[in-house]
């Protein structure tokens, strides 16, 4: 204790400077957390969040005996793993193939390019999908007739949508995803390259045995985080690219929520849903880096 | 894994095996080259095609006639977006909300993690730990809702720029900064000559901490102008509303009435696919000019951030 009263004593104006963000945390995320028990509560606003009555796990029975529940964890588990499949290698990929380049200015300018869709916005970048993929208008069905195709009503056909979201995500982040990649390319000791030159291996035996172990913890991290994250969608973007045709695979647990909660006023239903949600997301988290400890020591706690 | 190894050990078939190595490795390197070359293309057509449409005559547009480069220039769309009521509120809103949240979410954000950068800060760990598991686990959308519904901040300006000031990754990026770039010895010199702390961040921390200020203010002014979920959720009056819900009512919903005068949108039918494009165009182009004067301290600063994470 006698540590803490120093701290306090000599640092005291860092404390001070502390109480604001503090306070941030403790009522926008803590408070929600605790607001999170309305999932078993029978919501009353008259009697607020703590006054209304328990109800148990009513809420959760509720939906899991409801026939969406299915679709609605398919939906989101197979555009997820989708996801990871395309748009977590690519990026190594993109990043091993720019490591390989020497002209310094085709480098910088692929990167550059590469890197400038992150910063479009999702409202943007729907707008983008929808006027490229319009039946009427977008290039790509004007480029499909050109070639003597019909043209294909991309965001009503049930079937596409993952790949246009999948798709679409790739072509806005794999550039900003690949610099981290570069980075850790960067970090590896120049000596390893000189041996493997001197033992006479070509450029692509050299990425195997060079570049992609100089990499590897690095990729063991970010897929942990993005297998930790494979219940939490890019939400925004799939509901705005919803449409009444394609729900049958759009339909995902937290678009499922924004409705039921918000438009609906079903709170404590809503609340239930988005629980389940999370508790699978940090279940997969946990047991993603236990895995990736045991196997390769790398975790991120 | 024998033969490639071993090959520069036999000094006669060296030479002819590096040469035929050589031969592989420009195959190899050009189809790099090409793959790269595809990707550049595939990520700039888009963005040019936007653009070129925006400027192009809404006739050219309305049929389809725009493939690369602009059809018979014209700025009609841009002049028809800058004497829209509405689009110029948005405007003018989302510049607000970009200056006021960056303004708030950097200094909450330094606030934070310069303290937990301190090594001799009793309890820093504690509070990592408690800053940290947010990134992990959260009440979700409803609960947060009702406690921003609670603090009366529904239908104001506050609700985007406090619910969502201060992002985790961001603190952890700063604090790393902080920590490899503020030298302990520094920190004991200041302390010998009798430097209080606020004096100490404000006279040596923020002049040397130029580049990670700069990656806050370009992450967070990006995100802010970006943003439209917490307006969907939070606003109603339309007054309030940041220009991407505009441009999400015009565009996404194909709802122009809503956003427009009625009898002005009628007259100006011929032109509504030309808007979308040139309002496309108006609503990212402040966030890509900004974007190659930090992009170098972008790249360094994240880097410091996850490599050190």
């Amino acid at each position: 204790m006698n540590v803490a009263r120093k701290s306090f004593a000599k640092h005291w104006q860092l404390y001070l400077i502390l109480i604001p963000p503090i306070l941030f945390f403790i009522i926008f995320k803590y408070y929600p957390m605790a607001n999170a028990v309305l999932a078993f509560k029978d919501y009353n606003v008259t009697k607020g969040i703590w006054g209304s009555p328990w109800i148990g796990f009513k809420n959760f029975r509720l939906f899991f005996d409801n026939p969406i529940f299915w679709t609605l964890v398919k939906n989101t588990l197979l555009i997820s793993l989708y996801q990871l499949l395309v748009g977590f290698p690519i990026p190594i990929l993109l990043a091993l193939a720019l490591n390989e380049v020497r002209h310094a200015k085709f480098k910088k300018l692929v990167q550059m390019v590469t890197f400038a869709p992150y910063f479009i916005s999702t409202v943007v970048m729907v707008s983008m999908i929808m006027l490229f993929l319009a039946p009427r208008l977008g290039f790509v069905n004007l480029a499909l007739n050109a070639l003597g195709m019909d043209s294909i009503n991309f965001l009503g056909e049930p079937g596409m949508f993952r790949s246009i979201y999948v798709w679409s995500d790739l072509w806005q982040s794999a550039g900003y995803a690949s610099v981290v990649y570069l980075a850790a390319l960067a970090g590896i000791d120049p000596v390893l390259y000189e041996a493997a030159k001197v033992d006479g291996a070509s450029r692509l035996q050299k990425i195997i045995h060079v570049d992609l172990p100089g990499i590897l913890p690095t990729v063991t991290i970010l897929l942990i985080l993005n297998v930790g994250n494979i219940m939490a969608l890019g939400f925004e973007k799939i509901y705005l690219l919803q449409n009444p045709l394609n729900t049958s695979s759009s339909e995902i647990i937290a678009t499922y929520v924004y409705k039921m909660g918000l438009l609906n006023a079903n709170y404590s239903f809503a609340t239930a849903v988005g629980l389940f949600n999370s508790v699978i997301n940090l279940v997969l988290l946990v047991l993603v880096n236990g895995l990736a400890k045991r196997i390769s020591s790398n975790s991120i706690w | 894994m024998a033969s490639p190894f071993s090959a520069t050990t036999a000094p006669g078939s060296s030479r002819a095996y590096r040469i035929k190595n050589s031969a592989g490795d420009r195959v190899f390197m050009a189809i790099i080259y090409t793959a790269l070359s595809l990707i550049l293309i595939a990520v700039l057509y888009p963005l040019i095609y936007i653009l070129s449409s925006s400027i192009s005559s809404p006739d050219a547009v309305s049929s389809g006639k725009v493939w690369l480069w602009p059809v018979d220039i014209s700025f009609e769309g841009y002049t028809t977006l800058f004497s829209t009521p509405l689009i110029l509120t948005g405007y003018a809103n989302s510049l607000f909300y970009t200056a006021a949240g960056t303004l708030i979410s950097v200094t909450l954000t330094i606030m934070i993690a310069y303290p937990l950068s301190r090594r001799s800060l009793y309890g820093r760990s504690v509070i990592m730990v408690f800053v940290t598991f947010t990134m992990l686990f959260g009440g979700g959308l409803i609960p947060t809702y009702l406690v921003v519904k609670q603090l009366g901040m529904v239908d104001t300006r506050w609700a985007l720029l406090i619910p969502n000031a201060i992002w985790v990754w961001q603190v952890i990026i700063a604090r790393s900064f902080f920590q490899s770039s503020i030298p302990d010895e520094l920190v004991e010199a200041s302390e010998l000559d009798g430097c209080s702390d606020l004096r100490f961040i404000w006279s040596v921390v923020l002049p040397l901490s130029k580049p990670i200020i700069a990656v806050l203010v370009l992450m967070y002014a990006v995100g802010q102008w970006n943003a439209y979920f917490d307006a969907l959720i939070y606003l109603k009056s339309d007054h309030l509303f940041p220009l991407q819900l505009i441009l999400r009512s015009i565009i996404i919903l194909n709802n122009g009435a809503g956003a427009m005068d009625v009898a002005e949108m009628v007259e100006k039918q011929h032109l509504s696919d030309l808007l979308k494009y040139s309002l496309i165009v108006v609503a990212t182009l402040p966030v890509l000019c900004i974007y190659p004067f930090v992009q170098k301290h972008f790249v360094q600063g994240m880097l410091v951030g996850s490599v050190k994470g």
